[in-house]
């Protein structure tokens, strides 16, 4: 127990700048409304998405359980959201949903970095005819609307969730290229980059131990927003059917079977869209938080 | 200039064979048959191996990329090979309906979004700029189909006002076909019948399309007007005494457009992708429909043909942006 006491005692010491930039990053967040309501919904989320099963009243509705008896209720005590068209109860599947979109969400952010960051420092730090092939590679896949080529990719692979995320992870790499070659650019030509060469550190030393660190802050940013952005689109390709299929619970497909049955029963689309509303929401509001403390300058 | 324009044309060209490759790539690399798919779920191995032999799907990968590409040259995007339609037919029937709605929704987007960022600017921290702040936040979050869906709902279903979908009520002949855009053929014919049934179809999908295109625009112009109105110039033309509208509208403005412009372009594109929502929920006849019609099927030449279009006009647009950029600045050379 001493020895940890004393290794946390340690770390604190060898960490206090660092722990102090966070104070303050924490600090400013918590000054701005619109940042404490996004990480609000952020944390909501997680929350949710973590202990969903404990939340739901009705686990055999979240895949394809059928009550026929029970369809189209609208809302009440026993079915907060109401149920659908086979019964189900659209609450339990509303709430299970943030787990399939947390899923979403985080593995095309992963694979999206993933390709996107060692790309975009190796386009920017060696330049040259690397660059040049690189960044036309990526040009081409920005010059073509995202949603549209997920679209043409999941055409070709054939609906299903799977597939959806495959799709839009090759959408979504291009935009990493863009932000980090960038942000290399510039930070090639810093002194500190400049004594590293000078002392014989190798390439792979000064762009993953000098550049790569200096371009946290702004992927991290890029990240949060995309967050919410992939869980966007990964609700539309849902809704044109070529997402996630029912009975799985994802807003986007619940939205779309929702819509036949509109005219009389306004519940079965209304709350999966609003849970889609708050959390993009909730990821746009902490990225802008971040962004206004981590890289002032930048606004877009 | 010339050079400038040779050097963009160029590069235009190089993206969208770049572009028809990947596209290509995506449709023949794919683990799904399309013979088998268009052949049915009862046909026998002949009947694909027609199919495959029809649609050349059997040649080797880069003979069948050569002859498509010979074909686009031409202007032949190939024939869908569930419908067995020429693609480039069903194109120029459906290609002015999507162009009639974005160009409406950007030009909505544009006016509302450049006069709610002013008016934001302007009026800073009073209810206006709270509401267009809001606005601005929420309005990117929004996912456009639930959108649609919700004013559906509300103003077509429950209060009548507006119709539910399509380009014109069923009872309505389409107008003398001049630009293939129904509202101004109806305009340029002096038919208001016409022009009044396409304005109250295109008010909504229109809307909805522009909603996060007009949030972001408010959102930029809003923060480039507010810092363009500390800058030392507008209090040098305060102290001459020009009226506050003219340096507003004038000599703020044009400044503040410069990264609005930018976000123009990049929302442009994202309105081009949106048309597959929009269109899919309210019903309208255009080549997002249509695509998404085809990709469900894994019906791939329609898919790619609309991939190529929009990528173009994509491309195009952006073209267009950084043009617009020595419009407004000056000091930007084109070389």
């Amino acid at each position: 127990m001493n020895s940890i006491n004393s290794i946390w005692a340690r770390w604190r010491v060898e960490r206090k700048s660092q722990i102090r930039g966070f104070k303050l990053i924490v600090y400013t967040m918590s000054r701005s409304p619109l940042s404490v309501i996004g990480f609000s919904f952020v944390l909501i989320f997680f929350v949710i998405a973590l202990i969903g099963p404990i939340l739901i009243t009705y686990p055999q509705d979240v895949r394809g359980a059928v009550h026929m008896d029970q369809k189209f209720k609208p809302p009440s005590s026993l079915h907060p959201f109401g149920t659908d068209e086979v019964g189900r109860d659209i609450y339990s599947r509303v709430i299970m949903g943030t787990r399939i979109s947390l899923q979403i969400g985080l593995l095309i952010i992963f694979v999206a970095m993933g390709i996107g960051v060692p790309v975009g420092i190796i386009a920017g730090y060696l330049g040259g005819w690397v660059n040049e092939v690189l960044m036309r590679i990526t040009d081409i896949f920005l010059s073509v609307p995202g949603l549209l080529l997920a679209l043409a990719i999941v055409g070709a692979l054939g609906p299903g969730i799977k597939n959806a995320m495959l799709a839009l992870s090759i959408v979504w790499w291009p935009g990493y290229v863009r932000l980090v070659q960038g942000k290399t650019l510039s930070l090639r030509e810093e002194s500190f980059v400049e004594a590293a060469k000078s002392i014989g550190a190798s390439k792979f030393r000064i762009i993953f131990g000098h550049i790569l660190p200096n371009c946290t802050s702004p992927i991290i940013i890029k990240a949060s927003m995309d967050m919410g952005m992939a869980i966007l689109f990964a609700a539309n390709l849902g809704f044109i059917g070529v997402g996630a299929q029912p009975p799985i619970p994802e807003w986007g497909a619940m939205i779309s079977t929702g819509r036949n049955y509109l005219m009389n029963h306004w519940w079965m689309a209304t709350f999966p869209g609003l849970a889609i509303l708050i959390t993009v929401l909730g990821f746009n509001l902490l990225g802008d938080g971040l962004r206004d403390v981590l890289d002032p300058q930048s606004r877009i | 200039m010339k050079r400038y324009f040779l050097k963009r044309f160029l590069s235009i060209i190089i993206t969208l064979i770049g572009l028809s490759v990947i596209v290509f790539m995506v449709s023949r690399v794919a683990p799904g048959d399309p013979a088998k798919l268009a052949a049915g779920p009862d046909a026998t191995e002949e009947m694909v191996q027609i199919i495959q032999k029809e649609f050349r799907l059997d040649d080797p990968l880069p003979v069948q990329y050569i002859s498509y590409m010979r074909g686009l040259l031409r202007g032949d995007f190939g024939r869908s090979i569930r419908t067995r339609h020429q693609v480039q037919e069903d194109i120029r029937l459906f290609l002015p309906a999507t162009f009639e709605l974005v160009f409406f929704s950007i030009a909505f987007a544009i006016a509302f979004g450049i006069l709610f960022g002013i008016l934001s600017a302007v009026y800073k921290d009073t209810w206006i700029d709270h509401g267009a702040r809001v606005f601005s936040v929420t309005g990117v979050a929004v996912p456009m189909f639930w959108l649609g869906i919700m004013l559906q709902l509300l103003l077509a279903a429950k209060f009548h006002l507006l119709p539910i979908g399509g380009r014109l009520d069923t009872m309505i002949l389409p107008p003398t076909t001049i630009t293939r855009f129904f509202l101004m053929d109806s305009l340029i014919t002096g038919n208001w019948v016409v022009f009044k049934n396409a304005l109250s179809h295109i008010f909504l999908p229109a809307f909805v399309l522009s909603f996060p295109a007009l949030a972001s625009i408010t959102r930029i112009n809003r923060a480039e007007m507010l810092e363009v109105l500390h800058k030392d110039f507008i209090l040098n033309e305060r102290a001459q005494g020009i009226s506050e509208r003219l340096i507003i509208a004038k000599y703020a403005l044009k400044n503040a457009l410069i990264p609005t412009l930018t976000m123009i372009g990049l929302r442009y594109g994202w309105m081009l992708g949106g048309t597959i929502l929009v269109e899919t929920v309210f019903d309208w006849p255009g080549i997002g429909n249509y695509a998404v019609g085809a990709a469900v099927y894994s019906d791939f030449q329609p898919v790619m043909a609309v991939t190529i279009i929009l990528g173009l006009n994509f491309m195009i647009a952006n073209l267009f942006v950084d043009l617009g950029y020595g419009v407004l600045d000056p000091r930007v050379r084109y070389e």
